[in-house]
């Protein structure tokens, strides 16, 4: 499955880890939610490398709030893309939470949904087919007008409208 | 009217656009149809019985009279010649091909129509009080938070896939034209003490298997919160909706299920973190809105001119004026209902022909405007009292001067088995049928108002529940059979019917109709006193004796 971080097919960096898997000595990891919270600190503290986490999207994203800072990818899953549950869960950790590290989304990630997820703070893709990894670039710049503001800092609608009246009466 | 600017057209062209990458990469195989689906519901179109079914939304029915012949071009270029209007103030083509579909789209996004989110898990088509911004005694326009609100709606990064769809109405006047009360989201402007505009708020109404009565969650909510309020809604609905099971997965269950004060305490807590963030609304760009509606130069002309003085000879007119014409809140000026539900026709039912010449009627005599009620009934806005007889031949010409608005024969109606998938019975040939039953102008006129409602299966797209008198088609036994209420109401007393007795055999629901129309007529108080007030008064109990005594 392709990896789309940067708006480009990269390597991952972070090996999954199954729950009864032994953790890999120096390497970037992506553990469950179940695994990560038995111990959350023994993860974090552990010197081979990075840690992930795959939140589930039925468990509120609260209860990640205390790590946020030391978790070097929070994955959310969309079990099917008709399960919109992780656009929330997304704009929470970014807007409200104020995480910074890599946002990814898993599941059935497709081309159609790529706009959505950005907007929503996405900035890293596991694509369900190569051809829709390959057409990332292109799909992304299918939109250029917003109605709504979220954290990706795009102007909406309503303020680039205020913003072209101001130049006008301003007579610019 | 609202005018779309360069920044709505953009975004309406990238849609088309995308939509036809789409449609290319489901025909060359790219795109399994499970993967489709939910893309071309994202855009309107459904698979029926026959055919591929195109839902047009038309926001808070309004429509300018080239939006309405564009509909007419595409009726006439991409199908069988005509539209349905439908309950939600959208328009269907039933016979469109896949293949064309994208160049239809581009058509209608000349005018400033799209289909964007009239079907799918997702925020639908913002419906609003069909005569808003000309009916005497409105709060404000609400259309103007309608446009925001359709802004809002559109695309909305977080809210695209929900459990289950979602439906906002607003009204701005006491009697509700909008149905709000089942809806989603329900929203009714008024001002507060300080003279603020805002919004009661209520949530959780809707039809379909467990119809509820929407609640008032907030008594009010300012403009300039409203956005942020919806949001709070929308955010506890996406992650606290249930999604394991298709019918329990509306809003309305999940605010059952919590219970109403609960539900709003999870809004108001989200609410009161995002309340002060970018939702909210300056004057400022409220104003921008409401700058880009047209509000006609309206002359100051009598209330009585002698056209119509002269025309309230003719007995015909009379009857079609008496029904049809509705108070406006400039003097002079009149609301003209279009009936679309002539005898013997399926309801809201538009030739591509009556759609170009309502158009010229528009632009004659209505300042080019058309408007789009949830009774599948049209309106001309901003018609001169003056000039009521000369629409009146003009409607006639086009046999729309159907003199039957709010009458028994006025009937709602979903498609049903004629075409849709998920019906389990026919509903057009049941109100085709009530409408030759109750032909008669004087009968239906005794009568009086009686709205009956008809939907083909338990989804209640017909909105059988809230009509005066419901009619539910069921199957069984691989036999169409009728569920027949009466007592409900869609308005601001909005409440559910109550069934009347068994089921019935598709050959005796008109029976069963007429018997109770006889029974009203022999249990009313007094000759003014409504149908549905005769069943607020007695109950159903007179209704069910007199109609099944001998069933």
């Amino acid at each position: 499955m392709p990896l789309v971080k940067g708006g480009q097919i990269t390597g991952d960096a972070f090996a999954h880890i199954a729950d009864d898997a032994e953790l890999p000595e120096q390497a970037g990891i992506l553990v469950s939610a179940t695994r990560f919270l038995a111990d959350p600190e023994g993860l974090l503290g552990r010197p081979g490398g990075k840690v992930g986490v795959i939140w589930p999207n039925s468990r509120d994203v609260d209860d990640l709030v205390p790590y946020l800072d030391r978790l070097a990818v929070v994955a959310l899953v969309f079990p099917s893309f008709r399960d919109g549950r992780a656009y929330t869960q997304a704009r929470l950790l970014r807007e409200r939470y104020a995480y910074r590290g890599e946002l990814r989304a898993t599941g059935q990630v497709l081309r159609d949904q790529f706009v959505f997820m950005l907007r929503a703070g996405f900035d890293a893709f596991e694509v369900k087919k190569q051809s829709d990894a390959e057409a990332f670039a292109d799909t992304v710049k299918r939109y250029s007008v917003f109605y709504q503001p979220t954290g990706d800092g795009r102007i909406t609608a309503l303020h680039r409208r205020m913003q072209l009246r101001h130049s006008e009466s301003a007579g610019l | 009217m609202y005018a779309y600017d360069e920044i709505d057209r953009t975004l309406v062209n990238e849609r088309v656009a995308e939509f036809r990458d789409q449609v290319k990469r489901r025909l060359s195989g790219e795109l399994t149809e499970d993967e489709f689906k939910m893309l071309r519901l994202q855009n309107g179109v459904y698979l029926q019985l026959h055919a591929y079914m195109y839902r047009v939304a038309i926001p808070y029915g309004t429509l300018a009279s080239n939006q309405l012949r564009q509909l007419a071009h595409v009726a006439r270029r991409y199908d069988r010649g005509y539209g349905h209007f439908t309950t939600r103030q959208n328009i269907q083509f039933n016979w469109i091909k896949l293949a064309e579909l994208p160049d239809a789209m581009a058509d209608l996004a000349e005018v400033g129509i799209q289909s964007m989110q009239t079907s799918g898990n997702n925020l639908r088509n913002v419906t609003a009080d069909q005569w808003a911004g000309v009916a005497p005694g409105e709060i404000e326009d609400p259309r103007i938070w309608s446009e925001i609100m359709r802004q809002f709606t559109t695309l909305h990064p977080e809210f695209s896939f929900l459990p289950r769809k979602f439906k906002i109405a607003i009204t701005a006047s006491e009697h509700d034209r909008a149905a709000i009360k089942i809806h989603d989201v329900g929203l009714k402007l008024k001002k507060n003490e300080a003279g603020e505009t805002g919004f009661e708020v209520l949530v959780g109404g809707g039809l379909g298997r467990t119809p509820f009565i929407a609640k008032t969650v907030k008594e009010f909510v300012a403009g300039r919160d409203i956005l942020s309020y919806i949001e709070a809604i929308l955010r506890v609905y996406n992650q606290y909706g249930r999604r394991d099971n298709i019918y329990k997965a509306r809003i309305k269950i999940l605010v059952h299920e919590l219970g109403v004060e609960k539900f709003a305490a999870e809004v108001e807590e989200e609410w009161q973190q995002i309340r002060d963030g970018e939702l909210k609304l300056d004057e400022e760009v409220v104003e921008d809105i409401r700058s880009r509606f047209f509000y006609p130069p309206y002359e100051k002309l009598p209330h009585m001119p002698d056209e119509l003085k002269q025309a309230s000879a003719d007995p015909q007119f009379e009857a079609w004026r008496r029904n049809s014409v509705f108070p406006h809140k400039a003097q002079g000026y009149a609301i003209v209902t279009i009936s679309l539900k002539p005898v013997g026709a399926p309801p809201g039912d538009c030739s591509a022909e009556q759609m170009d010449a309502l158009a010229d009627i528009a632009d004659k005599y209505s300042f080019g405007e058309i408007r789009v009620g949830h009774e599948q009934n049209l309106a001309l806005p901003h018609v001169a009292r003056r000039d009521l007889p000369a629409v009146w031949k003009a409607l006639d010409q086009i046999g729309l001067a159907i003199p039957n608005v709010n009458l028994v024969s006025d009937i709602i109606a979903c498609p049903g088995l004629d075409y849709c998938s998920l019906a389990n019975a026919r509903s057009i040939p049941i109100a085709q049928e009530l409408t030759r039953r109750f032909a008669s102008h004087d009968t239906a006129n005794l009568i009086g108002r009686l709205h009956i409602n008809i939907s083909g299966c338990i989804n209640a797209c017909g909105h059988h529940h809230v009509g005066h008198i419901g009619i539910l088609g069921v199957e069984k036994n691989g036999e169409e059979f009728y569920q027949i209420t009466i007592g409900g109401r869609a308005d601001e007393g909005a409440v559910l019917g109550t069934l009347i007795g068994p089921s019935v055999p598709y050959g005796e629901v008109a029976d069963v109709v007429e018997d109770i129309v006889e029974a009203y007529l022999a249990l009313r108080a007094r000759p003014d006193e409504l149908f549905i007030e005769t069943v607020q008064r007695l109950g159903v109990e007179p209704f069910r004796e007199r109609v099944y005594a001998t069933r």
